[in-house]
């Protein structure tokens, strides 16, 4: 089990998730792989396929229409598998808190290992993020 | 002894080189987009964290040959890496084996075609359709210029080729260069990187055939791809500049033209669109086909 988790911590590659954001988390996502901020210095790659996938970077309110959508792609991470969630919207709703099409928070929906706030986070805060979810799970092996 | 050769030469020493042939392309790929690129071992921590990954079967999928397109695949290249390093190292060898060679470097793109289709995914299809048509392009340019060294040397076994290039390599000839120019093409496209990624084009179809594997199979695919991104420099460098030449400072002259070959095909990677598939036809079977045919004849004038 240790070897796994080390190996993935080395080798994180994420998928990007909208849950009906407004755009802004994923452009700050994108900008990570950048030359400027290279998060390939850590081996994480953004994959384009669900079954290549090791990280959930989930954005967004998750409103009625694409929590559906999300549940059937988390089944179909390979597990073991990490969920991060960039921005307010994800973290805790944001200013969609009392809207009539984003009744449940993620971390209700699915089990989300890390919180990264902003509106939108910077891509400093999304590393730092990332960086802060490699120590966690590596504290517990 | 057949045993040794597979397991020692065939697989470790072919997925070692390969590795670390694939962290050359990723660090040359990141300096040449000005980012400091990925570790030396993040090759191998990826095959490790695939191999301890969950596996997922599409349902509907043919579950026996969507398990067993990568065995095939991976074995098809530790075969014909095999008969690469006892001709280079041993003098072992028999007569036509450079077509056996020819024929095994089509099992992996075979066993793709095999393992998209099995995975019952659109995009798997599509993808392992492009890799049928992609084949058929590259295999008529490709045969011909491995012709040219075989026209050279006056033989058809792989240790002739290397032995007859003592005197001087084949690379210094005009056929020689023009056959070993259709040769790195022809390899760009039998390791579908850009511009000839069409069957795996990952912005437009996401991977295409692999796109359903995951954990140990994809695994397998990526090692396959990692080894073959040795075997085939390494059977261009059998082919034109008479092998891996071991003894003394020439190591050195070895190391520097394969870095070589691996360098340019990676240039061309980052300095290159992708092509539409009717564009990537077209272009094997006019322009590089036509050279490839000059190239045999002036071989055959001996020049």
């Amino acid at each position: 089990m240790s070897l796994k988790l080390k190996a993935l911590l080395k080798s994180p590659w994420v998928f990007h998730l909208s849950t009906g954001s407004c755009n802004n988390c994923d452009i700050e996502t994108l900008d990570c792989l950048t030359p400027r901020f290279d998060i390939e210095r850590f081996g994480m790659l953004l994959v384009g396929s669900i079954k290549h996938a090791d990280v959930l970077l989930v954005s967004g309110s998750c409103n009625r229409m694409s929590v559906e959508r999300m549940k059937e792609l988390f089944e179909q991470v390979p597990k073991p598998c990490l969920v991060v969630a960039i921005g307010t919207c994800a973290g805790s709703r944001g200013i969609f808190k009392d809207s009539y099409n984003c009744p449940v928070p993620l971390d209700k929906i699915i089990p989300v290992d890390v919180y990264i706030p902003g509106c939108p986070p910077k891509p400093e805060a999304i590393i730092a993020g990332a960086v802060k979810l490699i120590e966690k799970v590596g504290s517990t092996l | 002894m057949t045993f040794v050769y597979l397991l020692v030469f065939g697989f470790a020493a072919t997925a070692i080189l390969g590795l670390i042939t694939s962290w050359i392309d990723r660090k040359v790929t990141a300096r040449v987009q000005y980012r400091v690129g990925p570790p030396f071992l993040q090759p191998v921590y990826d095959i490790v964290k695939l191999l301890g990954k969950e596996t997922v079967i599409p349902a509907g999928a043919s579950k026996i040959t969507f398990l067993i397109a990568p065995v095939i695949g991976i074995s098809g290249v530790i075969a014909v890496a095999t008969l690469f390093w006892v001709n280079q190292l041993f003098a072992g060898g028999f007569v036509g084996d450079w077509i056996v060679a020819i024929y095994l470097l089509a099992i992996p793109s075979l066993s793709i075609i095999l393992g998209g289709f099995a995975s019952r995914n659109p995009l798997a299809s599509l993808g392992a359709s492009r890799e049928m048509k992609l084949v058929i392009a590259y295999e008529l340019p490709f045969i011909l210029a491995a012709l040219v060294p075989v026209i050279s040397s006056h033989s058809i076994r792989l240790g002739v080729i290397i032995d007859s290039q003592a005197g001087g390599v084949f690379a210094g000839n005009i056929s020689g260069i023009l056959a070993l120019i259709v040769a790195i093409l022809c390899v760009q496209a039998k390791l579908a990187l850009v511009p000839f990624d069409i069957p795996e084009a990952e912005t437009e179809i996401v991977e295409g055939p692999i796109v359903e594997y995951s954990g140990p199979g994809l695994a397998i695919f990526k090692l396959m791809k990692n080894m073959l991104f040795f075997t085939l420099p390494f059977f261009l460098m059998i082919l034109f500049f008479g092998g891996l030449r071991l003894n003394g400072i020439n190591i050195l002259w070895t190391i520097l033209e394969y870095v070589g070959i691996v360098a340019i095909i990676t240039v061309i990677r980052n300095t290159n669109p992708r092509v539409r598939i009717d564009q990537a036809v077209r272009f094997f079977w006019g322009p590089m086909t036509l050279i490839a045919i000059v190239a045999v004849i002036l071989a055959l004038n001996g020049l």
